[in-house]
């Protein structure tokens, strides 16, 4: 391992080199984690002495954790040493329309019905002044700015609105809580802050989309999200533009905190790269996404559509520490070819009388595997607590794997869990029916599906439902016949 | 519009059409009767073109063309319809998308363009009150939690949307009671034109009494063994199947 020295002798030849400001260059930090990596990072950032340490403690915890050994997969090895953990502002290449871009990549797009204008900034098209997403974004955050509404990077929040950041990060998901966790703490690049004053109503879907000053921080992202008392807050993550990042490994954190009478809805929709037909490549999705129902009769909500990642490994929970609080999952995770889905929710239900409800829509194809793996678990004051669990799983063809690991704990006698789960297949007769009424297998199959998924594709916010359909047409085109 | 040449298939190494003749014109009704496991829904079948149906021998040529070589969508795009002896239940797909995209593939194969919203939703309600369909049963998911005979009627109602040239109803009076049966059996005659034709697939005598077919057929081990009009639905009704069998052993020991 190189010296202090040579690390920082490396960072100053290559800021000499190459400059912080070209278009076309990075600023990257040699591969290896240590004490120092993170000091870096903290610095580069000028951040604030209690963050750093914060990092630290994070770092400390990373050391002495193992990776865990109870998923129903083969976690392939990951070598922490190899991976470079400071990396951009990175430009993403620019092109001057979209004729320069990747046919394949428009045909996707087009297939899932984006926006033109949309279209550009994915793909990094320098976007029109007048019609751009930037000025729409513009106008939005001053609507917001009137509103109290803060929605930022997370690296702004912490200069910003330090107060509100050292207050709120890690008390959803502790710089300890997991070893991606601790990872994530520790050497976080950058991700989005969101608070809801009192009493506020957020007027529109914040999406990460339209989050000015956007880096490209995917791989170790960390979302804070604050709904003060009363307000309601929807927010999106991701798109359904398939994502490809070098970067293997993705361990981001999302923090909610509800308070009293409080709504956050969050809704992923996930496409990353998912490896090729033998599982080569593809990107670790390993997230922790926990919320808290913090004051009474808070809520929040939690709507995912997975389709990418060669693994995806995440349990998007709620603690529902206030009295009357609800917490919700609403999942469809599709696997296809090599691609694993360890998912699922847990539900933490320690206040008076507090509700949850899991619905949970597993796809599977080719050698896909798919596990569902919830914890619903009634504390001993959680009086009348309530718990409906759904759970079905849908195999295509014969080769692919659905599995389902419910957890229920209860230490309340009061309280009601329900659990119901299915696994169906695609019956050639449904298909046949379909295929006699002239819709050709492919089709037949993407209706069927969206049937299957309805009850979690309505919780999406109404446009990003309809990509999400297609979507989901889209990643099991070629599963069937 | 139909000619079916000696047509022979197997279903998991089983003969179970033996040589079918039959040919169906524009405007035409046939019906074809039968005890049971005599073929008449494999027919069918074949003729839609399940998957699971092997044809051995024979030829079947649609509107000119070789249905034999057309997938099953392709077979409907061209306008053969089946009305299913068991509807199939498609868990959230609502009825209405579902007709939305028969439809739609239907009319491109004509190369025509899908109906807007607005056209759509007329012909819809034109269809409903043409055949009585019940208007709730159209946003419903496809066939979920719909009774028998609400299932028959729907694929009546789909049968009046998608307009097809050759209809066969395999055993659509089964399961409904007569008060169905007559609202069934109304809407098919509403549909009735110069321009396209029926198969019914029955048991009874029954269904014919409200659609009058033109011609009837008796299929009996996999072969037609007697054809006539509608006047040997009766004869059935009153003698039962057995003098056929019968008549149909002994041609059989005489060749």
């Amino acid at each position: 391992m190189p010296n202090d020295n040579e690390i920082i002798d490396n960072i100053a030849n290559k800021e000499y080199e190459f400059g912080f400001v070209t278009d076309i260059e990075m600023d990257i930090l040699p591969a290896g984690l240590n004490e120092n990596t993170i000091r870096y990072i903290s610095e580069k950032k000028k951040e604030p002495e209690w963050l750093l340490n914060w990092r630290l403690k994070g770092f400390q915890a990373f050391q002495k954790q193992k990776l865990p050994e109870w998923q129903n997969f083969q976690l392939p090895p990951i070598d922490f040493q190899k991976i470079s953990y400071y990396a951009a502002p990175r430009n993403k290449k620019k092109y001057n329309s979209l004729d320069e871009v990747d046919p394949e990549l428009l045909a996707t797009f087009e297939k899932l019905g984006i926006p033109l204008s949309e279209q550009k900034a994915l793909t990094g098209v320098a976007v029109d002044a007048v019609f751009d997403s930037i000025s729409i974004a513009t106008t939005y955050k001053d609507k917001l700015k009137e509103l109290g509404i803060i929605f930022c990077s997370f690296g702004e929040a912490v200069q910003e609105h330090p107060e509100l950041v050292q207050k709120y990060v890690g008390s959803v998901v502790p710089h300890s809580d997991n070893i991606f966790a601790a990872l994530n703490a520790s050497v976080f690049s950058d991700g989005s802050f969101v608070y809801i004053p009192k009493g506020v109503r957020c007027p529109m879907e914040l999406s990460t989309y339209f989050r000015i000053n956007t880096e490209n921080t995917g791989q170790f992202e960390r979302t804070l999200i604050i709904a003060d008392e009363g307000s309601y807050v929807s927010y999106l993550e991701g798109c359904t533009a398939p994502m490809r990042d070098e970067n293997q490994l993705h361990a981001a954190v999302v923090e909610l905190v509800a308070l009293e009478n409080a709504e956050i809805k969050y809704s992923t929709v996930q496409n990353w790269y998912p490896g090729d037909k033998d599982g080569k490549g593809g990107i670790y999705n390993f997230v922790t996404k926990r919320g808290i129902c913090k004051g009474a009769n808070a809520k929040i909500s939690w709507t995912q559509v997975e389709t990418g990642s060669a693994i995806t490994w995440k349990y998007p929970s709620v603690i529902l520490q206030g009295d009357n609080s609800t917490g919700e999952f609403y999942s469809v995770a599709v696997t296809r070819n090599r691609q694993i889905a360890d998912t699922g929710t847990k539900m933490y239900h320690i206040g008076r009388n507090t509700r949850s409800r899991i619905i949970s829509k597993g796809i599977s194809a080719g050698h896909g595997n798919n596990s569902y793996r919830g914890l619903v678990q009634i504390g001993p004051k959680a009086d009348q607590a309530r718990n409906f669990t759904q759970c079905d799983s849908l195999l295509i063809g014969d080769q692919c794997g659905a599995h389902t690991f419910p957890y229920i704990e209860s230490k309340n006698n009061t309280a009601t869990v329900e659990h119901e789960a299915t696994t169906s297949k695609i019956g050639e007769d449904q298909i046949f029916y379909l295929n006699q009424r002239g819709i050709d297998s492919e089709k037949a199959v993407a209706l069927i599906i969206n049937g299957y998924a309805k009850e979690v594709l309505n919780q999406l916010p109404m446009e990003f439902a309809v990509e999400a359909q297609k979507l989901l047409s889209i990643t099991l085109e070629g599963s069937v016949g | 519009m139909l000619t079916i040449k000696n047509l022979h298939a197997e279903v998991e190494e089983k003969q179970i059409l033996k040589g079918i003749n039959l040919s169906v014109n524009a405007g035409e009704v046939h019906a074809i009767m039968g005890p049971n496991g005599s073929g008449k829904s494999s027919l069918a079948s074949v003729l839609a073109g399940r998957e699971n149906y092997q044809v051995t021998q024979g030829e079947v040529f649609f509107s000119g063309l070789n249905l034999l070589d057309m997938s099953p969508e392709v077979r409907a795009r061209e306008g053969l319809f089946l009305a299913f002896q068991y509807p199939i239940e498609i868990p959230g797909v609502s009825n209405i998308n579902f007709l939305k995209t028969a439809l739609a593939e239907i009319r491109a194969h004509k190369g025509l363009p899908p109906l807007d919203a607005k056209e759509f939703l007329r012909l819809s309600r034109e269809k409903q009150k043409l055949v009585e369909f019940d208007a709730q049963l159209v946003n419903r998911s496809l066939n979920e939690g719909f009774s028998g005979g609400e299932k028959k009627r729907n694929e009546i109602f789909q049968l009046a949307m998608l307009e097809p040239k050759l209809s066969i109803l395999d055993e659509t009076d089964s399961g409904l009671d007569i008060d169905a049966l007559r609202i069934v059996s109304k809407g098919v005659n509403k549909l009735r034109s110069e321009n396209n034709a029926f198969i019914i697939i029955t048991h009874y005598q029954r269904l014919l009494e409200y659609i009058v077919p033109d011609f009837v057929h008796v299929l009996y081990d996999g072969r037609i063994v007697k054809s006539g009009t509608k006047e040997l639905a009766l004869e059935l009704e009153e003698k039962g199947y057995d003098w056929l069998k019968e008549e149909a052993r002994e041609k059989a020991t005489t060749i």
